[in-house]
């Protein structure tokens, strides 16, 4: 299921304001990418482009080209909402519906497409997707219950299982472990290990460890200063930016010299 | 046994003492009137239940068939007024909060709160004056060809004056408030939640139905009762629409039409005196008692599915 992301001479915009410049690089299929730079880099902004997220925002608007498996996301007649039907994405803080039961928030996605699923289809889809999200065994009893009632860590892992029910061809993670506790962070970090060998993902994250613990590559974006746009400093494999980076700001900034 | 260390109450400062003070006096006060509005609801009431309804206007069998007709007119007023405005108003109020641009939201927002503040006795004129005799050809169209549908049993009325017109009024008339108190309740949806429907290969009208509207469904009731509440008390529109009938009829385009509580005792009470007025209270206790009704049936579908609300 899982592609290859290419990025080629990326420009982003709010409005005006080039927010993120000159991107390009290409994200191997079932890897882990880290996205990792200070607060304000683009690199949430990025990554919202790589399922057109981005253009929700009024004003928000993008120059260049996203090729998932040659297919350029921004070609003319491309539909956004079928993009972000391949191109799952996991949000900074978790975000089940808290209008819908444990069950309602995982199928969400699917009865999109399907609003017809038989319920024996629909129960197989339901746990398969919790059991690939480790939650299975938490909330089997209680299903019917309200997904909003759950910890913070579990309401998060909810929100991967109702991204992979739709078996999508990416995740992109936006600091999914920000509003976490240690060990729902370690669950989830746990979890990316495992749909690694399914899924290409791209995560953002400001913690390091975290990057370093999970990610096969990891791309380094920095900022000159406010109201500069964020550029994409170096990408690399995960162990050469932690131990031997060749851009003296990725060292000052993995060595915790700045920022 | 080790004795309780003394606990130290927070001290009372005088701004706490004389908030919590006035809190208290306004909270008691909305039931004071409640109560006092009740008690005088009920104690001018009594003669006319017990009087020989020979007396009451009209001479009928008894107070309940005096006051039915006028129940039933009232509710199918109010009922007809909520099916065609609360469309409209969910359409109008989710324009405003999810498809206009910003501008012309703004616009259209300000229009709305202006409609609100036009005082009804204008509605009713306009009713009268204008709508319903724009509208009585249509009636008489409906009537010719639609005649068999009980709800449009000839004859027609020449004059337009039905109940189906104060519907229309009364509609008009509750569209303003449904639409700016959902409006509010749409635009505070969390644009986390709308994002995940987005993000979930949703288009905008699913992202509202995954989203929105679920997340604004208690709002939308309360709106919806407080239009409700409106038009079930609305005076001056619909007398100055209709001209009363005592009978019990759906059909919406005939000159024989039912009236609403507060029309009928509005035309009677300047000329009620002795037991005719205790029996224009009572109906007005009647009336009273389907608001409060309607409003507990409101609560209670609020309150069913409240775990699921988001507010946990």
């Amino acid at each position: 299921m899982s592609k290859r992301i290419e990025v080629r001479d990326l420009d982003v915009y709010y409005g005006t304001f080039r927010a993120v410049e000159g991107v390009t690089l290409t994200i191997e299929p079932r890897t882990v990418t880290a996205f990792i730079g200070p607060s304000g880099c683009g690199k949430s902004t990025f990554i919202r482009t790589l399922n057109r997220m981005h253009e929700v925002i009024p004003g928000a608007r993008v120059d260049g080209e996203v090729l998932i498996d040659g297919n350029n996301l921004y070609g003319p007649g491309v539909d956004p909402v079928l993009v972000r039907r391949q191109v799952g994405m996991v949000f900074q803080r978790p975000n089940p519906f808290p209008t819908m039961s444990i069950r309602e928030n995982v199928l969400a996605g699917v009865r999109l497409n399907n609003t017809r699923m038989p319920k024996q289809e629909a129960d197989e889809l339901v746990e398969k997707s919790l059991m690939g999200a480790n939650l299975w065994n938490e909330v089997k009893d209680r299903l019917d219950k309200p997904g909003s009632g759950l910890s913070g860590g579990q309401q998060q892992r909810l929100c991967i299982a109702r991204t992979i029910a739709v078996s999508p061809e990416v995740i992109l993670m936006d600091e999914p472990c920000s509003a976490l506790d240690p060990i729902s962070t370690l669950a989830i970090e746990d979890l990316i290990e495992e749909l690694k060998t399914e899924y290409t993902i791209v995560i953002v994250t400001h913690n390091m460890q975290q990057a370093s613990r999970v990610s096969d590559k990891t791309a380094f974006f920095n900022i000159e200063g406010t109201g500069k746009p964020g550029k994409l400093i170096e990408y690399d494999d995960t162990t050469t930016i932690f131990s031997n980076p060749s851009v003296k700001a990725t060292e000052d900034y993995v060595s915790g010299k700045f920022g | 046994m080790t004795a309780a260390p003394a606990r130290i109450a927070a001290k009372k400062r005088l701004g706490d003492t004389l908030f919590s003070g006035a809190a208290l006096a306004a909270g008691t006060l909305i039931l004071v009137v409640l109560a006092a509005v009740a008690i005088f609801l009920v104690a001018q009431s009594i003669p006319a239940f017990l009087v020989d309804p020979a007396e009451i206007k009209g001479s009928p069998d008894s107070f309940w068939s005096y006051v039915g007709p006028l129940v039933f007119g009232t509710v199918w007023a109010a009922a007809l007024a909520l099916i065609i405005a609360v469309p409209i108003a969910l359409g109008i109020s989710l324009f405003i909060s999810h498809y206009a641009p910003r501008r012309l939201a703004q616009g259209l927002g300000y229009t709305i709160d202006l409609l609100a503040a036009v005082p009804s006795v204008v509605y009713g004129l306009w009713g009268a004056g204008v709508l319903a005799p724009a509208i009585q050809p249509f009636y008489a169209w409906l009537v010719d060809n639609a005649g068999w549908f009980p709800l449009f049993t000839p004859p027609v009325s020449g004059t337009g004056r039905t109940i189906l017109t104060v519907a229309i009024v009364l509609a008009v008339m509750i569209l303003p408030i449904i639409t700016a108190l959902c409006r509010e309740v749409f635009l505070q949806t969390p644009k986390l939640h709308e994002e995940a429907a987005l993000a979930l290969g949703a288009t905008r009208w699913e992202m509202i139905r995954m989203a929105v509207l679920p997340f604004g469904r208690p709002g939308i009731i309360s709106a919806v009762m407080l239009g409700l509440g409106r038009a079930l008390g609305e005076t001056m529109a619909v007398a100055m629409v209709l001209s009363p009938a005592v009978i019990i009829s759906f059909v919406l385009t005939s000159s024989q039409n039912p009236t609403t509580i507060p029309a009928n005792i509005a035309l009677n009470y300047p000329e009620a005196h002795g037991i005719g007025v205790n029996v224009l209270i009572a109906t007005g206790l009647i009336l009273f008692v389907i608001t409060f009704a309607v409003n507990s049936v409101a609560r209670w579908a609020v309150s069913l599915r409240k775990e699921f609300s988001g507010a946990n």
